[in-house]
Order: structure tokens, then sequence, then C-alpha cells
């Protein structure tokens, strides 16, 4: 198939504005195979792959759809992963497209991430268009959104297909309007071999994975490989694409096609998203621009509640790195925790999601401590170093300055809210950067904001304030110098080294505060009293106390039926079990996370 | 026959007149002709034991309200008690009772049955307070009955009290206490009352209408229960009993030092050696099965037995035997249990003297939390 009927793409919308919805209608509605690979003996493949029972999760999907025109058209869906935490990836998504299709909720209109996700489209030079999708809710306003795109981002919009993906009406349009409006990519097939690697996933048949766009050349099996950043070489063992939920092999792969190739390499670390790879006796001139490297944002300390599974924590930490190369994990012992790891992730969804299927898929029962930031400490001996873990800090005495991570975010309001965000933003130390207002009713508000400020609660708080109606994206933006102190909690007069976090220093007296309430609520009463104290460089500044309570329930006599007072028995004893001993005093595991919920009042 | 081992028998009767609001046993409202069938199933499950091995030491008949059935059902199960068991000369024979269900004649049946302890379930002296519960007496009732008890020569009778109730006042428990130290029975109990789920009490509970009074004041009734109580000479010898010397309740000072006991009808639950089992909960299974419903069989490992000892011997102001442990178990209470000991008798909630460990009266408050430490896995 020539270039001219490939059509490498995304789909970029606001979170639930239609975006995987759309994608799965232009699924449904096209096809898996040209006419001539039908013909062919791909089938074959096929069927091995699934008799080894590979299914494949893929960022990417090749469907055949025949066009009006009567052509077939290949389309290269690329998918974007949807949160600013994987910004790089989205980066790199973009850079294997040739154009975007904008979908924006035509009741909703235009939101923060609707902007964020044109603006880095067009900072790739992608071909954008719209698409205005659920136009059979009773608030549609189609028109009235069309007018906000053409004003606001300078897109046309007077063509743009009015569609439901929900129920597919008006999928044709999108379908043709990408024929159309997207371009074909370019390249030269007898080049020098220049990939972009824009993902890659590791699978226990084939090793690793690699996601690649063709920039220039060909690769095929046997093609000597080299990854430029990583410097790794290979040879190709197989290279192919993706049908939907499957990887079909092929021949050859040629400039401007997606696809995959496989080069028996077993540690993802190697194929780095953005890396460029080229044939290694021909290689191409320069890599592609724009691979960077990706450090970890945000640590947490993980630990096992059962301190007998650490190895199964290590075991499936290492098998979550498979496929991961953004989490980083290190061991490290806490007094309180135990044996644990510092992770590290690349913000709190990631951490999020890899807890969750630490939880979910490894059956593990963890306690986490507050996440950070990466602060940057020096030292008045001249020398700086990364804090990733609080209990790291240095003595006040050899600390010279510290300076703390910084986004510059945007937020999205209605003009009803507009004062309680902007409040919200001052509370977490936002100096504002611009205001615009995009309409009469809504606004476009620009900070910047300390990294450690957002990353706990700050979107759930801006959904609260603005009752759901604000919207929200940011980006990193370096370092800025900060007062910075180490509040440390002690319970029963104990330090808890896993409750321990920095903190802005105007900000400490009242984060205690807070975080001993917060505490008092978590722990249960004991047989004696819980003094409760948050302290700044030894020196106590908030304090509460958990009342030790004086009586238990008494109990009467079933006629010599133990079984319910040995269950309450039981019951309280496996309550003891999930519970970390301070001390004499046995501390729930919600409580390591009661600081994250500091602001839920 | 020569060294029948010793025997508590337990019998249930699952019926009332009316179910308390606050009560979660097994029992409810039943027909004649309910009770009829129940009372065959009973007496054939009765008739089908093999009693040989044994010496019955103590009988409870408990419920439900054993007093709300014809006594003669009552006369039955004692002779066909005995006509499968050996009893001892001064077996304790009890029988749970309320007030406003009790008739002269009956009462003459009890005693000819050989029935020697009554417990009266009494609950409080005010009648709001009674009302609150959903009990169907009053307290000139309740003084009625007493009084028939003791003309018919009863002799050794437990009056059953309530604290922590809706609405208690110290001054409300103290009235009832003084009203019945007057009285002078032989054994109080004095249960604080537990809302359990499933109970219109628990509905109110839940939805935040139900009164209690607060811990401190709780706390505070306990203690004046005891110190009242002591100060007239009723020692407390189990965290919710008080006796005159010599009166403790033996039937359940079984339970709590894990000797054998047989349960009859539903729900009993019965120890045999390394043992546990129970009958079935559902009166019509039971009924069906004529009474041969054994379900629910548990072997117990040495661990549960170990716990058992522990939980339910510290139930005792006297509490646990190093020796007694030592001799059933083979192992010493320090082995196992050590470093809990220590903690607790570092806390305070245990003491040590002459061989025994037992909970202060701090440590009775807090049972519940204490005895968990006991468990083994």
């Amino acid at each position: 198939m020539d270039m001219s009927h490939i059509r490498n793409f995304c789909i970029i919308a606001h979170i639930d504005h239609g975006k995987s919805t759309l994608a799965d209608r232009i699924i449904e509605k096209t096809g898996l195979l040209t006419d001539r690979e039908m013909q062919n003996q791909v089938l074959d493949n096929m069927d091995l792959e699934r008799e080894r029972g590979i299914t494949i999760k893929s960022q990417a999907v090749r469907t055949v759809y025949k066009a009006k025109n009567g052509e077939e058209y290949i389309f290269n869906l690329i998918d974007t992963p949807g949160h600013v935490d994987f910004n790089y990836e989205v980066s790199r998504s973009l850079a294997a497209c040739d154009g975007a299709v904008l979908v924006v909720d035509s009741a909703q209109g235009i939101e923060a991430q609707t902007l964020a996700n044109v603006y880095l489209a067009l900072d790739h030079d992608l071909d954008v268009f719209p698409v205005l999708n659920k136009i059979d809710l009773p608030s549609a306003e189609p028109d009235r959104v069309a007018a906000e795109i053409e004003d606001v981002i300078g897109l046309d919009a007077s063509d743009a297909p009015r569609i439901s993906a929900k129920s597919g009406l008006g999928v044709e349009d999108v379908l043709e309007a990408i024929v159309e409006k997207i371009p074909a990519p370019t390249g030269d097939s007898s080049a020098p071999l220049k990939a972009l690697i824009f993902d890659s996933i590791y699978d226990p048949y084939k090793g690793v994975i690699v996601f690649v766009r063709i920039m220039d050349g060909t690769v095929k099996k046997g093609t000597p490989v080299k990854f430029m950043a990583t410097g790794r070489s290979d040879e190709v063992v197989e290279v192919g694409y993706f049908g939907a939920g499957r990887y079909i092999p092929c021949d050859e792969l040629t400039a401007g096609m997606v696809g995959y190739i496989t080069a028996s390499i077993k540690d993802l670390k190697e194929t780095r998203v953005g890396d460029t790879v080229t044939n290694s006796e021909k290689p191409c001139e320069e890599a592609l621009p724009g691979y960077k490297k990706v450090n970890p944002m945000v640590y947490c300390g993980i630990y096992p509640a059962d301190s007998a599974k650490y190895p199964d924590l290590r075991d499936a930490l290492e098998k979550l790195q498979l496929n991961d190369a953004s989490l980083t994990f290190e061991p490290e012992t806490s007094a309180a925790l135990g044996f644990g790891f510092r992770c590290g992730f690349l913000g709190l969804l990631h951490l999020d999601i890899i807890t969750e299927r630490l939880e979910r898929e490894y059956d593990l029962d963890l306690v986490t401590t507050a996440p950070g930031v990466v602060y940057k400490v020096y030292k008045t001996d001249g020398t700086e170093m990364d804090l990733t873990n609080p209990a790291n800090l240095p003595d006040p005495s050899e600390i010279e300055h510290m300076e703390e991570p910084m986004v510059s975010a945007e937020i999205m309001v209605s003009t009803d809210y507009l004062g309680a965000i902007i409040g919200l933003c001052q509370e977490r130390r936002g100096v504002q950067t611009g205001m615009d207002y995009i309409e009469t009713t809504r606004v476009m508000l620009k900070y910047d904001l300390p990294l450690n400020e957002i990353i706990y609660d700050f979107f759930d708080a801006l959904k609260s304030r603005s009752r759901g109606y604000a919207s929200f994206d940011y980006e990193l933006k370096g370092y800025a110098p900060s007062q910075l102190v180490k509040l440390d909690i002690l319970i029963n007069k104990e330090y808890v080294d896993a409750l321990s976090f920095i903190v802005f220093k105007d900000s400490a007296y009242d984060r205690g505060k807070k975080m001993c309430e917060k505490l008092k609520n978590e722990i249960p009463r004991h047989m004696f009293e819980i003094p409760i104290q948050a302290a700044v460089n030894g020196k106590v500044i908030a304090r509460e106390t958990v009342r030790a309570y004086r009586k238990d329930v008494l109990a009467k006599c079933y006629g010599g039926d133990i079984s319910r007072k040995k269950k309450l028995l039981e019951k309280q004893k496996e309550g003891k079990k999930k519970m970390r001993a301070i001390g004499s005093v046995e501390v729930p595991k919600q409580a390591f996370l009661s600081v994250l919920k500091l602001d839920d009042e | 026959m020569m060294n029948k081992k010793p025997l508590a028998v337990y019998i249930h009767i699952p019926f009332c007149e009316q179910k308390c609001r606050y009560c979660d046993f097994l029992s409810g409202q039943g027909s004649e002709q309910l009770k009829l069938s129940y009372f065959r199933a009973l007496m054939h499950e009765i008739g089908h034991t093999d009693g040989s091995h044994y010496i019955v030491t103590s009988v409870y008949i408990g419920g439900g309200t054993p007093s709300c059935v014809q006594s003669m059902y009552i006369v039955k199960i004692m002779d066909a008690l005995r006509a499968r068991f050996e009893f001892a000369p001064k077996a304790e024979i009890s029988m749970e009772m309320n007030p406003g269900t009790v008739r002269k004649t009956s009462l003459a049946d009890y005693k000819a049955a050989g029935i020697n302890r009554l417990s009266i379930g009494l609950q409080s002296t005010h009648d709001d307070e009674l009302r609150r519960l959903g009990r169907i007496h009053d307290y000139r009732t309740f003084l009625n009955t007493y009084e028939l008890v003791r003309s018919r020569g009863f002799d050794n009778v437990n009056i059953d009290l309530m604290s922590s109730l809706p609405k208690q006042t110290m001054e409300k428990m103290e009235k009832s206490l003084e009203r019945v130290i007057k009285l002078g029975p032989e054994h109080i109990s004095v249960y604080s009352l537990i809302i359990e789920e499933g109970t219109p009490f628990y509905r109110l509970y839940e939805k935040g209408e139900l009164e209690l009074p607060d811990e401190d004041t709780e706390v505070k009734i306990d203690r004046m229960v005891r110190r009242t109580l002591l100060e007239h000479g009723y020692e407390r010898y189990e965290i919710s009993n008080f006796a005159r010397p010599g009166y403790e309740c033996r039937h359940n000072l079984v339970y709590w030092s894990r000797g054998d006991y047989l349960g009859f009808g539903i729900g009993a639950a019965s120890l045999l050696g390394h043992t546990r089992f129970s009958n079935t909960r559902n009166i019509k299974k039971y009924i069906e099965a004529n009474g041969m419903s054994e379900t629910n069989v548990q072997k117990l490992t040495v661990n549960d037995e170990m716990g058992e000892f522990m939980f339910l011997g510290l139930r005792k102001v006297a509490g646990v035997k190093e020796e007694d442990f030592e001799n059933y178990f083979g192992k010493t209470m320090r082995e196992v249990y050590g470093p809990i000991l220590e903690k607790q008798l570092g806390m305070g909630m245990l003491t040590y003297k002459n061989g025994r460990w037992a909970f202060t009266e701090k440590g009775m408050d807090v049972s519940n939390t204490l005895m968990a430490d006991y468990l083994l896995d």
C-alpha cells in the first residue's frame, strides 16, 4: 500500500468527552485487513498467534477503511494516555501521528484539557480537525460550541462532523473526514532507517515489543537495528502491525507505516519511548528530536501490611517494572513500617495505578506513606542532593537552602467560581501569571504552583469548590527556592518516621494541626491515653489526645454457646493484625495516608 | 458404674410471651401446637442420649422464658433427664423465669421436679425503663412473683438487673439496686445492655434515637454497683455475676472452666472433651428431625483450647490457675502466653497471686480487648 493511503492519527479530548467511545466506533466500522492481505497467508500467522493465546493491549490499532471514493485506506489510530502524569508519553505518541481528531462535548464545550491537548498537537505540527460529540444530549449546543472552537482555538468548525459516538450517529462522516483532512505521511522508504519508538511493552513470548512509526527507510526480519539513545544493537526477529486485539506479522514496515518490531530484547529499559531506531549498518545521520529520559516526579514508601510479604512485594514490583520503565523502586527500612520500598512515579495517578495493581493483581495488602516530590537540597558544604525521602533530610544546620519543583497550571473555570478557585490557588502558594476570558462566563486562569501543593488533593479541591465546573492541566516548570521544613509526627511520644513530610514553613502549623486531628480520628482508642504531636525541628507545634476507653462490652452468657464471643474476639484480633504497632499503640494502616486527606472537610 | 464424669446439662426453651426489644436470644412467641411439637422433639432428643458415663452435677433450664410454658413440660423434661442420667446428690438445678408468667401451681411443680434455683429476670425496678425495654411486667408484678417464689421455699434465687439502659442515671440504678438488695436474693447478675444487630434497639441506635448513658457515666455506675453489692455481702465472681459466698452459679462456672456440658433443644451448645457441637437453630428443622439434628461439630485444636481456657477462665474473678493449664496441656502458661501476661501485668490489667492470673477491676472493664490477645492462630 502506498503512503497516500495511510492515515496516522490520534484522538484528543478532555476527559469524558467521548474519546474512547469514538475509538471503539471507528474500529467497529472499519475492517481488520485489506482485500489483498486477505488473499495472502496473513490469516495463518494470526491463527498461530491465537493458539499461543496472545492477546494484546495495544497503544495503537490498525484498521482498514473503504472510503466513499471506493479506495481502501489504512488507519493507524494511536492512543494517547489522557493524563498529565504521562505528558512525555503523550508527546511521543503525537509525534508518531500526522493529524488529530479533536473531540469536543457539544454540551460542555472547551475544557482545560481540550486546549492543552490541542496546543500539544499543534506543537507537533499535527493537522487537527474538530468533531462535535454528544449532539443527542438535550443540553447539546453544537452551534455555540462550534463558535467557541473557532474563537478560542482558531480551528475551522463550520463543517465539523456532528455526531453521537454513543449511538454511532455521524461516525461515517468522521471516517471520511479522516481521509480528507488528515494528511498522508511523508518519508523515503529507501533512505536509512529512522523510526520513532512511541511505546514498548514486555511480552513473555516475544520479549520486548517495540511500537514504532517509520519516518524513513524500511525494516524487516533480519535488519540489524540500533537504538540510538541506549546504544543497544539487535537483529530484528519479527515486524508487524496491530490488528484490533492481536499482532499481525508482515514482511516489512516502510516509511509512513506504524507497527511493531521484536528483537529478543528482555529489558524494557533498552527501548525507551522517544528513542530512534535505525539500521546499524546504514545508520541515519541524526536521531529524531524530542527524546528524553523520564524521571519520577513523585515518591512514596510502599510497605507490605504483613511484613512476611516483603519478598512478594519485591517480586510484584519487578514484574510491574517489566512493563513500566518509568516505575523505580529501591529497598528502604522504616522503624514504624519495617521493610519496604521507596518507589518513584511519574505522578499521583501513576502511583494510584501501581498501588492498585499491586493490591488487585498481586493480592498484596499495602501500607503507603504520604507521597512527596523530589526536593533539591543545597548543603553548606557546597554539595547538592535530591531528596526523595523526608527521613533523609540533613540536619538544618547543614542546609544552605532548598528548592522545590514548580508547575505552570491552566485552570478553566466559570466566572461563578472564579473567586473560589483563585482563593484555592492562593492557599496553595500559587502565583497568577495570566487570566483570560474565553467567553463572558468562562475564564482561563494561569498559575505557577509548587508541585507539592497539587499532588495530594488539588484536583479534588478544585472540583468541589467549583462544583465540578473547573478543569485543570499543568506542566512542569523547573525548580524554585523555597522555605521548607520537615514536619514530624509523634504518637505516644514516639517519632513515626513514616509520617514525616516536607512542608512549606508557613504551612507547618496548619498542616501539623490538621494532621494531629486526622490521626486522632484514625487511631482507635486504647486502654491508655495517647498524645499525638506534630513537631518541627524537635519543637512541638500541635497536639491532640486520643482518650483512653474505660470500658468495652461486658459479656452475657449464651447458655454455653461461646461461638459468638469467640467470633467477636477473633474479629478484634484480626483488626489488630491490620494495625501497625508504634510502641504500644496500634495504628491502622489508613492513618499513614491521612496526610493525604488534610483538606477534605 | 465407677468413674463417671461430671456433666452439666442445658435445656433450651425458646418461647416467650413477647420478645423484648433488646433481645437477640434464640426465642420468640409460639402457638400451643408448636410448643407441643417442640417438647415432643426435645423429649426424644433427651431419650436418645446415652448418659451412662456421666453424673449430672447441674441442670440449667434457660430460654426464652421457661416459666411461660406449662409446668408439666418442665416436669417431664426433668423426668426424662433422670431416666437417662444419674444425678449427683446435691445437683444444682436452675430455671429462668420472668415476672408475670408464674403461677402458684407451677411453682409447686418446679419444686417437685427438683428445681432448686430460680433466676428471675427483673432488669429494672423502674416501670418506665421496663416499658422501654419491652418487658411484659412492671415492678409490682415482679414483687408478687418474688414473694410467691420465696413463700414456696425456694432458697437460692437470682435476680437479673441491667445497666447502661437508655436514659439511665446513677440515681435510678442506685434505686434499683437498693430495692433488690433489700429483698435479699442469694445471687444478683448485672449485665450491661448490649445493642445487638437485628433487634429493635439496634435500629433505634442506628438512627441515634437511643439515649444511652455516656461512657463516663457507665463506668461510674458500674463502680457504684460493684461497691454497693460488696458492701452488702455480694461478691463479684465473674464479670457480671455477684453472689453471697457459696451461692455462685455452679452451672455457669462449668462453662467458664471448660467442664463437659451437654445442651438439649434448638441452638443448644455442648462441649464434650475436645469437641464442641450445637443443635440447629431452626425450630422447624429441629422438630422435623425429632430433636436429632446435631450440627456444627467443631473438633478443637490445642490452640483453640488454650485460647478458650484463657478467655473463658479470665471471666472469673478468681482467674486461671497455672497448674490447671499445665495439667491439661502439658505446657506451662508462661511458655505459651509469657509476653502477653507480662504486658497486661505491666499495664495493671492483670494480677498474679499464688499461681493464679486474674484480671484486675480495670482489666475486667476492658476484658474484650485483653482476651483477644489470648487467641492463637
